[in-house]
């Protein structure tokens, strides 16, 4: 996936979570990366929904591919303002776009610097360097 | 997104372990051993087992040779199979027990000679079985543990033998070898010995060789198996293939704290056989009659079963567990192994997943869910 492992316009979690500022928030997903390392998607369960109240750290949902079962963290704190609908009908759409049509949730931080303080894109991309990639 | 933290005790490799990073294989932990979970995919490489070949490394299980006078009793006393009916060349899928009748392991005995004869283990269980069938064989017949020195490859699936022919040698005179059944030979330049058996739910061979010839034995069946569509193969592909085939795996549908009746494994039990051990507590357990029963499920809700889920009533009562489970790449759906009480095991039966605090409907249903052509 070489370049396609970072995009420049989002920031990052040691996870391999995503968050990318958009108008009505910051949208949050996984990194190609961390779909990788999962192989193929199967079951995406988002357990908030719009109006929920998340901390950061906090788990917002599971994501399973055919051999394992990982939790979904919230990057940030904030409330909940969209969910993808999408994903609970089509998880392959993470293997497929993890970058864009797979997003997760929408968040609108409690704190804007929250977002600022995450991973920018060239310490992603030196912890994938680290994680043998 | 979190993953289960790597032990940090050494871990071994088996003598593929180049090949398998030089196949872009992921390595992980796995019963003390660096293995391949996958290479290009687990669903891509359990495919390419339905369709075509996948080549596995097995290096890590353990081989035990009995030898001697006794070596057929000593066989015959520790499993609970009748091993006394083998012919030589033949081989046995059985387990090994306690005396309380609960599974140590399960194996495959092979018989060689009257006087000589192989055991396979689990690689998790090596250690014990290896004392096991030591100290039984102690002033009774000779013993050795000859894994360190036996590398063990599999190659599964449809173009199998087609493949074998293509590796030279005695490749081509493989495929008249009957299920169950091993002989020795030569492929690929090594000296070998080949079994019709495996742990897919596909036609297939395990091959034994020694450990320093094993790369040799690998890369000529990678290249030569390649045009067919053979695939190298990860544990991941090997555990979802052997799920649709509804073959146990120690540690989830078999331990310490089940018997082989409970198990579905009755088959594997005769109870008729000189005596072993273990056969006591299993007569009691079988005129008792069974309290509960793996039974294998497809979810009819949204989830996944895995291995430690508990498997609830209709009221939301814990009534037993999810021993394996995960999407079926042959099926498209969602399936899993677990215990009941047997009063909810007959086809058909519906109960509740606990898939961490969700709840999702499943149904009991004949096994195995996939059966080979």
């Amino acid at each position: 996936m070489a370049n396609d492992d970072v995009k420049a316009d989002r920031r990052y979690t040691k996870d391999h979570e995503w968050a990318k500022q958009v108008e009505g928030g910051v949208l949050i997903g996984i990194s190609a990366f961390a779909v990788e390392q999962l192989g193929d998607i199967t079951l995406v369960n988002l357990d908030v929904k719009a109006g929920d109240t998340l901390a950061a750290g906090k788990a917002f949902g599971t994501i399973e591919s055919v051999k394992t079962l990982s939790d979904l963290f919230a990057p940030i704190a904030g409330k909940v303002t969209r969910v993808n609908p999408d994903l609970e009908t089509r998880p392959e759409l993470v293997n497929e776009d993890p970058w864009d049509k797979a997003w997760m949730i929408e968040i609108a931080p409690s704190s804007p610097a929250e977002v600022e303080a995450l991973l920018d894109p060239a310490a992603y991309a030196e912890l994938l360097k680290t994680a043998g990639h | 997104m979190s993953h289960d933290e790597a032990p940090t005790t050494p871990l071994r490799r088996t003598p593929l372990f180049d090949e398998h990073v030089r196949l872009g294989g992921r390595i992980v932990p796995f019963a003390g051993w660096e293995m391949p979970v996958q290479y290009k995919g687990l669903t891509e490489e359990h495919k390419a087992v339905r369709t075509a070949a996948g080549l596995f490394d097995v290096s890590h299980m353990g081989e035990i040779l009995l030898e001697g006078e006794h070596a057929a009793s000593v066989v015959e006393y520790l499993v609970t199979g009748d091993t006394a009916k083998l012919v030589d060349g033949q081989a046995l899928y059985t387990c090994a027990c306690n005396a309380q009748g609960t599974v140590l392991d399960d194996l495959i005995v092979y018989r060689i000679a009257q006087t000589r004869w192989l055991v396979v283990c689990n690689a998790s269980n090596r250690d014990k079985i290896v004392a096991h069938f030591r100290a039984a064989a102690e002033n009774h017949c000779g013993f050795e543990d000859a894994s360190d020195r036996t590398a063990l490859i599999a190659m599964q699936g449809p173009k199998a033998y087609a493949i074998a022919a293509l590796a030279g040698d005695d490749g081509p005179a493989l495929a008249s070898l009957g299920s169950f059944h091993f002989r020795d030979a030569v492929l690929a330049g090594v000296k070998c010995t080949v079994a019709r058996t495996g742990y897919t739910g596909e036609d297939g061979m395990e091959i034994f060789c020694p450990t320093e010839d094993a790369a040799k034995l690998w890369s000529t069946l990678v290249d030569v198996g390649r045009p067919l569509g053979l695939e190298p193969a990860g544990l991941g592909a090997r555990d979802t293939l052997r799920l649709e085939a509804r073959l146990s795996l120690y540690g989830n549908e078999i331990d310490e704290t089940t018997n082989p009746l409970e198990a579905g494994l009755g088959w594997i039990v005769k109870l008729h056989k000189r005596d072993f051990v273990g056969k006591d507590a299993l007569a009691s357990v079988k005129e008792a009659g069974l309290a509960r029963k793996i039974v294998g499920f497809e979810m009819v809700g949204r989830g996944i079963a895995r291995h430690g889920y508990p498997l609830l009533d209709a009221s939301g009562g814990a009534v037993g567990v999810c021993t394996s489970g995960s999407p079926s790449p042959t099926l498209g759906k969602n399936i899993g192994l677990g215990y009941l009480p047997a009063s909810m095991a007959e086809i058909g039966t519906r109960f509740l997943v606990d898939c961490r605090g969700r709840n999702i409907e499943a149904v009991v249903v004949k096994t195995p869910f996939y059966k080979r052509a």
